[in-house]
């Protein structure tokens, strides 16, 4: 790996280059390497896989890849299904992750999942100089200097896909000593202890579905409830809702809505005070505590640059097209993307944060970045009588629309001159605010009833209206009630 | 950056007057429900006859309510904005555009009735200052 390593991407100057070479890093490079834009891929790591080669903690994803499915795996509506594995234009690198799968659960292992990156990277030759650890950014012109372990690096195009993985603690008194998630010992050694878990997003549920067969006591205390998937389309995942259900039941699981005020180490554990959020407070005195309370981006010396941030400094914020808004030429890949909204229609933001969303992110980014370098990535044209069945087809099977709701959407021109072309996938947040000539953008969406629907923006000089189709119990969007909407919305289009 | 960055959302959020009534622990409580989110200038945040839109609450910068275009009023810290849409279920009749840099915080629509429900006093200074938008609108006309 050494020799290899010293001849690919050594310092110097790149148009473009990519840190890091987790799944965000290594499905942007695959995309730039398509069309054909230069660039250095750079990662402290001795291999693939990113987060993933050590997390989740417990050694079991969250997030579905089905084997079997109701598409064929290695098509594009199948990977849909498999919201692991990263995407590709060629069906012999699709739906890597389920290939690994023994068919135990169709939530992959880590072992799995970090086996279907390396595979990923293998088979699509994305070539990465691992073992180059990115320490230092200056500007350079309209560019950057990026100081490496190896030397440095001069781009007019820095992406980061350093993920989203370094522990964070909030500052309450006490917090220094706890441990965080990353720090959880094997659950065997919470046999028969009670545990404070401080935080009740997923990582929190899962840490208290380990424990519950051996913690005698699991409390999960934070100021807000639980914000659950199956009840609002978003937070902690089913997988880990048995402890959930336990304290429903009763069982001896708490889930509290209290501030944490103060944690103190004890000479036989940890007194954790608390203030409710309904009023009083409360004392617990457990034998451990963990701080269940997510992780930051490392950006390193980014802020310095320039590089505004939000949510105490966790993530950049960033354009449509995940650039800084602070610092041009300075983008961002894989689950960082998350920072970037959308329209957020009923709150949602799209799935940036999880595999399954950015994963799409990353060919936007590629096809928005050759742009820049003035490469042309080829559009093909529809005829009218194409446009319709396509965009109804795309909003019941592709896969970009249906991991990305509402912030993603399949986006067709009308122009006078060169006619109707796709002009492929764009955030739709950028398509309803920027000027362009007369198009359709057909996203999928989620209502306030949870329903799932298709959606077409429609932009007629300059300005864009909203035409929301109607749900259909079985997902299926082709049939002759949708055809006959969209053609309404279409009228003097097509 | 930073610095401004690491403020505390709870400490900004107790010094606004929709909030004045809440708890510290309340006050953690609401930071937890509602999301941060930063705007740029000329960025929309509400967007005229879209479907879905939140309950946003200005934390620092400025924003101007224009109906087709044409600038209505603007809003500065401490002011919100959306409740309308979502407590009518209807999509806003106006653009919300930020006029510089516009942090806020967000609640998702269909999150807000329960949030309410579960904080009167907030619900209670939604009204008053809905109030005195009727009563300003109604001398304005006369």
């Amino acid at each position: 790996m050494a020799q290899l390593n010293a001849q690919l991407f050594p310092p110097g100057q790149y148009p473009v280059v990519v840190v890091g070479s987790g799944p965000g890093g290594l499905q942007l490079s695959y995309y730039l390497q398509r069309i054909g834009l230069e660039h250095a891929t750079i990662s402290a790591d001795p291999g693939p896989g990113g987060m993933f080669r050590r997390y989740p903690l417990f050694q079991r994803l969250n997030t579905w890849s089905k084997p079997y499915a109701d598409a064929d795996r290695g098509t594009r509506p199948y990977e849909w299904y498999d919201w692991n594995g990263l995407v590709a234009d060629e069906p012999e690198l699709r739906s890597l992750v389920s290939q690994m799968m023994e068919g135990i659960s169709y939530f992959p292992s880590r072992a799995e999942m970090e086996k279907g990156l390396v595979a990923f990277a293998e088979r699509a030759r994305v070539r990465v100089r691992y073992g180059c650890r990115w320490g230092s950014t200056r500007r350079d012109g309209d560019g950057f200097v990026l100081g490496t372990s190896d030397g440095e690096y001069r781009c007019r195009v820095a992406v980061f896909a350093v993920g989203m993985a370094e522990p964070w603690k909030p500052s309450i008194p006490g917090m220094e000593d706890v441990p965080h998630y990353v720090d959880t010992k094997p659950a065997k050694a919470y046999a028969g202890k009670r545990v404070f878990l401080i935080g009740k997003r997923n990582s929190g549920f899962e840490i208290a579905d380990a424990l519950l067969p051996w913690a005698r006591q699991i409390i999960l205390g934070s100021p807000r409830p639980p914000v659950l998937t199956v009840l609002t389309g978003g937070g902690v995942r089913a997988k880990y809702l048995v402890p959930y259900e336990d304290h429903v039941l009763g069982g001896g699981v708490f889930v509290l809505e209290a501030a944490i005020e103060r944690v103190d180490r004890t000479r036989e554990g940890w007194r954790v005070v608390t203030s409710e959020t309904a009023g009083g407070a409360r004392e617990f005195v457990v034998d451990d505590v963990i701080a269940c309370t997510g992780f930051t981006t490392p950006l390193g010396d980014l802020p310095d640059l320039g590089v505004a941030t939000f949510m105490q400094g966790r993530l950049p914020r960033m354009s449509p097209f995940w650039e800084s808004t602070a610092v041009p030429g300075i983008y961002f890949s894989g689950t960082i993307t998350q920072g970037a909204f959308g329209l957020r229609k009923h709150g949602g933001s799209g799935n940036s944060a999880a595999v399954g969303g950015f994963r799409h992110n990353a060919k936007v980014l590629a096809e928005h970045l050759a742009g820049k370098f003035g490469i042309t990535v080829p559009r093909t044209t529809l005829k009218p009588e194409e446009v319709i069945p396509y965009l109804l087809s795309e909003a019941t099977h592709a896969p970009e629309l249906l991991n990305q709701k509402a912030y993603l959407a399949r986006v067709v021109s009308f122009y006078k001159s060169r006619g109707i072309t796709d002009e492929g996938i764009l955030p739709l947040g950028y398509f309803v605010d920027e000027p362009g000539p007369d198009a359709i953008a057909m996203s999928v969406e989620t209502d306030e009833h949870g329903h799932h629907h298709p959606a077409a923006y429609v932009r007629r000089e300059g300005h864009v209206s909203e035409h929301a189709l109607p749900p259909n119990a079985l997902l299926n969007f082709e049939g002759m009630p949708y055809q006959q909407q969209l053609a309404g919305a279409l009228s003097g289009l097509v | 950056m930073r610095n401004r960055d690491a403020d505390d959302i709870v400490d900004i959020l107790a010094g606004l007057a929709l909030f004045a009534d809440l708890t510290r622990p309340q006050l953690q409580a609401v930071a937890h429900t509602f999301d941060e989110e930063w705007f740029t200038e000329g960025q929309r945040i509400l967007r005229q006859g879209f479907t879905g839109s939140n309950f946003y609450v200005i934390l620092e910068g400025e924003a101007a309510v224009r109906i087709n275009g044409e600038t209505r009023a603007t809003l500065a810290r401490g002011d919100f904005f959306g409740e309308v849409s979502v407590l009518l279920g209807e999509p806003p009749t106006a653009d919300v555009v930020a006029l510089r840099p516009l942090r806020c915080v967000a609640l998702a629509g269909v999150e807000t009735e329960p949030f309410l429900i579960a904080y009167p006093h907030v619900m209670y200074r939604i009204l008053q200052a809905q109030a005195r938008r009727l009563r300003n609108a109604n001398l304005w006309r006369s």
